[in-house]
């Protein structure tokens, strides 16, 4: 079977007035149907500027990129992200926001709105299509911005620390909603994150990322009952502890391979 | 009757809210009575006082006049109807001046925010255009565009244009690129991007440079009839200045004030239906 994903060493160097700085060096990942990956590293491995690549919103200086094996060329309708932020424009209601991306990929009928309603309403929305973001919860605001995520019906969700930036509270509520509405419907999903806890019980694989440049460094597979269980009873499975470690061993690890090159 | 507490209770808290409300609202009932009262009486006694200084000879009336000769001349004006071929010159300059400042304002901006070339380019010339004071150009625009309406809302529009350009990109350009990506994701192109993000996120600063145009405006309009004008009240104040008429400037300047604060209220409201809060 294709991957959904696939990145063939891939280079990227960010360009500005002052520098070219080396992001990514080499990086080869490939992702399988249905796969929940999640990518941890320290903060300058370049795992937003991996998420904007695999998008297509940045062009990587080399190496290439696959989805379903097609090259990729700009962004595609395969692909959803959800950002840091739910960034829900404020000059629309609710209902507006979850259609844009139905308006601006010329879908929005009365079929794809129907559904837009169905997902607001399984999300626990309903009855706040007329409302403006500033009337909703920064928990409820996310979930709208799943929903516009998801009306477009991406196969690949691309989640750039989505629950960063909620309470801890509707942070486990939202990780449960977003990974049962996920592989309720068959997605991919490539998550980044500095929540280890959080990627571990999220996904079925969690790949350690190594800092400037980023590169991988180690892949763990999440073994069977905590990827099968709902992530907020993932974190009291057996051996979520012992994983937790061993994974925290391997950030230290990246994170100090660096410091001690700059040292010497 | 055991349940006799438990029954009283909710009912005695929502009276408590209720009436927590209705202490609140009769609160600002006051206090909004009470700044109303006391801008009443600043006003009325600026008047009284303006009027009593005058006729007791404590400032002198030849330069100050006072509010009963200034509303007699605007009153004698209207009635001989000398007054409306001014006022609606003035008026109607000022508006088109500030219509055509700001839209030719927010086109120019919209220009230099689509070809990043054109606004590197174009900066040097705009802030040694706008940091000019250009009512200096105003001789410029009578001989280029004939004495009158033209050239004097070239004038206006030689204030207002250059500084409406420079807030409108910037609020341009201060857009969270975050907003960008979500419509760059699913596939929009700078248009879409411009027509989605990037213009709906900058009403609230083209608002407020229409507040300053309107202000702007008059000052174009103003001096743009002193240097040439046949019509207007700016010629009206020039002509009393001449004529050792003061009351008549005043009266000129009381009514560029109402004008002027009626378009400002124009302005106000159409925020209020814009933006919808």
């Amino acid at each position: 079977m294709l991957p959904t994903v696939e990145l063939r060493n891939v280079t990227h160097v960010y360009v500005n007035e002052r520098e070219a700085k080396l992001a990514i060096e080499q990086l080869s990942i490939s992702i399988a149907p249905g796969e929940f990956v999640s990518l941890v590293g320290p903060s300058g491995c370049g795992k937003t500027t991996l998420l904007s690549i695999i998008a297509g919103l940045v062009e990587p200086t080399e190496g290439d990129v696959f989805i379903n094996g097609d090259r990729i060329k700009g962004t595609t309708q395969y692909i959803g992200y959800m950002l840091q932020q739910d960034y829900l424009f404020p000059w629309r209601t609710i209902m507006d926001n979850a259609c844009i991306g139905l308006e601006l990929t010329k879908q929005l009928n009365e079929v794809t709105k129907e559904r837009v309603l169905n997902l607001l309403d399984g999300m626990g929305l309903g009855g706040t299509e007329k409302l403006y973001p500033h009337q909703l919860s920064g928990g409820m605001r996310q979930r709208v911005a799943l929903v516009r995520t998801l009306a477009t019906e991406p196969e690949l969700l691309l989640l750039d620390e989505p629950f960063s930036a909620l309470d801890y509270q509707t942070k486990l509520q939202l990780e449960d909603l977003i990974v049962e509405t996920l592989k309720a419907r068959e997605k991919t999903a490539v998550l980044v994150t500095h929540d280890l806890s959080e990627a571990i019980a999220v996904s079925d694989r969690v790949v350690v990322l190594n800092r400037d440049p980023g590169s991988v460094r180690r892949s763990f597979q999440v073994p069977e009952p905590i990827r099968s269980a709902q992530p907020f009873y993932a974190r009291e499975q057996h051996g979520f502890n012992d994983m937790f470690h061993e994974v925290w061993k391997e950030l230290e690890a990246s994170d100090r391979k660096v410091r001690g090159r700059n040292n010497a | 009757m055991p349940n006799h507490h438990t029954s009283g209770a909710p009912y005695r808290s929502a009276a408590l809210v209720k009436k927590t409300y209705d202490d609140f609202r009769k609160q600002e009932r006051k206090f909004k009575l009470r700044v109303s009262a006391t801008q009443l009486f600043i006003l009325i006694a600026f008047i009284i006082g303006w009027e009593l200084g005058g006729r007791l000879k404590w400032i002198d009336p030849l330069l100050f006049s006072y509010p009963s000769k200034v509303g007699y001349q605007i009153w004698k004006d209207m009635m001989d109807g000398s007054l409306w071929p001014h006022l609606g010159m003035t008026v109607g300059e000022t508006i088109v001046g500030f219509m055509l400042g700001t839209i030719l304002g927010t086109l120019l901006a919209i220009i230099i925010w689509w070809s990043r070339f054109l606004a590197k380019v174009l900066d040097p010339y705009m802030v040694v255009f706008n940091s000019m004071p250009k009512v200096a150009l105003g001789p410029l625009f009578i001989v280029g565009f004939g004495p009158g309406f033209t050239a004097i809302v070239v004038t206006t529009l030689s204030i207002t244009v250059m500084i409406t350009t420079l807030v409108v990109y910037n609020a341009f350009r201060e857009v969270d690129p975050n907003y960008v990506k979500v419509v760059q994701v699913f596939g929009g192109r700078r248009g879409v991007i411009f027509k989605k993000v990037i213009l709906p996120s900058s009403y609230p600063a083209i608002i407020s440079t229409l507040k300053v145009n309107v202000g702007l405006s008059w000052v174009g309009v103003i001096v743009g009839e002193f240097l040439v004008s046949k019509v207007g009240l700016g010629y009206l104040i020039i002509y009393g200045f001449q004529v050792f008429n003061f009351t008549l400037v005043l009266a000129s300047l009381v009514l560029i004030a109402i004008v002027a604060t009626f378009m400002y209220v124009v302005v106000e409201h159409l925020e209020r239906r814009w933006l919808r809060k």
